[in-house]
């Protein structure tokens, strides 16, 4: 890796930011990120920065059971965000579908079959602290070039 | 050195790229850290403009479907060599260049091109929301424009001469200071801070009209609004703060002026309120039109 590849990757573990989704969650996973930016948790501090288009992201957070009509939103707003980057399922819903799963609305797999998922912040809600967690795994997961992504992996 | 020399050093080295790249960063972070620490967080770490930029280099360019990629790419570029070009002519201690007849009126062009840029960009972009910002950055140009062109216009009209050099040395009088509350008028529009805000609204619009760029045309889009906050503390100082015989004092003087208008312009920012597009078009053309018309009937007067 010479400097200039070194600096780049610095400038990915110092500055992720972030663009979420709600991909048919029930609020609750989405208000847990927005103390994030208040003065308690401050995320600003690490670096991270929410943005409101996936252009200028470099982390996906994903919501919420997947629906029917959830996943081809999911699979376009992934595709908007420019290389390298990393996605970060957040709640039990992604994983497993939750208390919904089995619903006739709901898809009944996983967020993994869909996007290639590096970081799962498991909790219903996940706490704040564990929100910050997982994005900053991901920042490190894209410096060390580690992401499913980056490694060549693609679903579906 | 050869006349082209001094061009080229002025453009790359400083008060161009080179120096103000940094120096830009500083503002910007410290502006992020002052707002931070007015909303009680720690606010992000020093290097933390430098960071986002190489991030940003490092990443993909995604150019959105049906848009013409030259026209696309261009822009961002177009908007960091007019704003390096406005710099270079600025006479900052120790810039190079010597003396350019009419240098003023060569200095406003430039510093609208960055907003002209703004502009194409939120339309080429074919989102709404670009197109929505753009249209809103491009009526409060109107606006802003009004009190930020007479300022200067009067200054040079006040020492009867287009030239740079000439505004910077005149005497220190009265009409100073009405026009500098002109200028500052219309600063915190010029920067896209609170109250008028309206064109990159990240609420309502989700983001500026760069909402399509990514990549590294947004890190030259952010390396150009870096270096046109320079360029404006820039102009401030050296057409409203006094002169000295010595360099290395005026630099001091004018970063202390600096750090003065920058602090002032985020506080203001950190306890406002976004203002709507009508009410910040009032705004500019009765209290800058009134601001104006004092500017101009003091130069004439006194
Ligand atoms: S994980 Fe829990 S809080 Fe989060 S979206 Fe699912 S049900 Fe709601």
């Amino acid at each position: 890796m010479n400097l200039l590849e070194r600096v780049v990757a610095i400038g990915r573990r110092r500055s992720p930011w972030v663009c979420r989704l709600n991909a048919g969650s029930c609020n609750g996973c989405d208000i847990e990120i927005t103390p994030l930016l208040s003065p308690r948790y401050d995320a600003e501090q690490v670096g991270v920065q929410l943005h409101g288009t996936p252009k200028h992201a470099d982390i996906v957070l994903i919501s919420g059971t997947l629906t029917l009509r959830s996943r081809r939103a999911i699979l376009d707003l992934y595709a908007q965000v420019p290389a390298p980057k990393a996605v970060v399922a957040l709640g039990s819903c992604p994983a497993s579908g939750n208390v919904f799963a089995d619903s006739p609305l709901v898809l009944g797999e996983s967020l993994d079959t869909v996007v290639p998922v590096d970081v799962w912040v498991p909790g219903c809600p996940p706490r704040p602290q564990a929100i910050l967690d997982g994005i900053l795994r991901a920042a490190r997961l894209l410096e060390e070039g580690a992401t499913r992504s980056q490694q060549g992996e693609s679903v579906s | 050195m050869s006349e082209v020399w001094r061009y080229l050093v002025a453009f790359a080295v400083w008060p161009g790229l080179l120096g103000a790249v940094p120096l830009g960063w500083l503002m910007l972070w410290f502006m992020r850290k002052l707002t931070a620490r007015l909303q009680g967080r720690r606010g992000p770490p020093f290097l933390q403009p430098f960071y986002d930029v190489a991030k940003l280099l490092g990443k993909a360019t995604v150019v959105p479907a049906g848009v013409r990629r030259g026209l696309f790419l261009a822009l961002p570029v177009v908007s960091l060599a007019a704003v390096t070009a406005a710099l270079a002519i600025l006479p900052l201690p120790g810039n190079p260049v010597p003396a350019l007849p009419g240098d003023v009126v060569l200095l406003l062009y430039l510093l609208e091109v960055p907003v002209l840029c703004e502009v194409l960009a939120g339309y080429v972009s074919r989102s709404v929301y670009g197109q929505v910002s753009a249209m809103r950055e491009a009526l409060l140009s109107l606006a802003y424009n009004l009190p930020f062109l007479v300022s200067i216009i009067a200054m040079a009209q006040y020492v009867g001469s287009f030239e740079m050099q000439a505004l910077q040395a005149a005497p220190y009088g009265p009409v100073h200071a009405v026009a500098a509350a002109a200028f500052l008028m219309a600063l915190p529009a010029r920067l896209k801070l609170n109250p008028f805000s309206i064109a990159n609204a990240e609420h309502e619009i989700v983001a500026d009209a760069h909402i399509e760029y990514g990549g590294p045309p947004l890190a030259l889009f952010k390396l150009a609004h870096a270096l046109e906050i320079v360029l404006l503390v820039g102009l401030f100082a050296v057409v409203f703060v006094p002169v000295t015989p010595w360099p290395a004092l005026t630099a001091v003087v004018y970063a202390a002026a600096g750090v003065a208008l920058l602090a002032g312009i985020t506080a203001l920012a950190a306890v406002t309120a976004r203002l709507r597009l009508a009410q910040a078009f009032r705004f500019y053309w009765v209290w800058g039109g009134c601001a104006s018309a004092l500017t101009v009937a003091a130069v004439l007067v006194l």
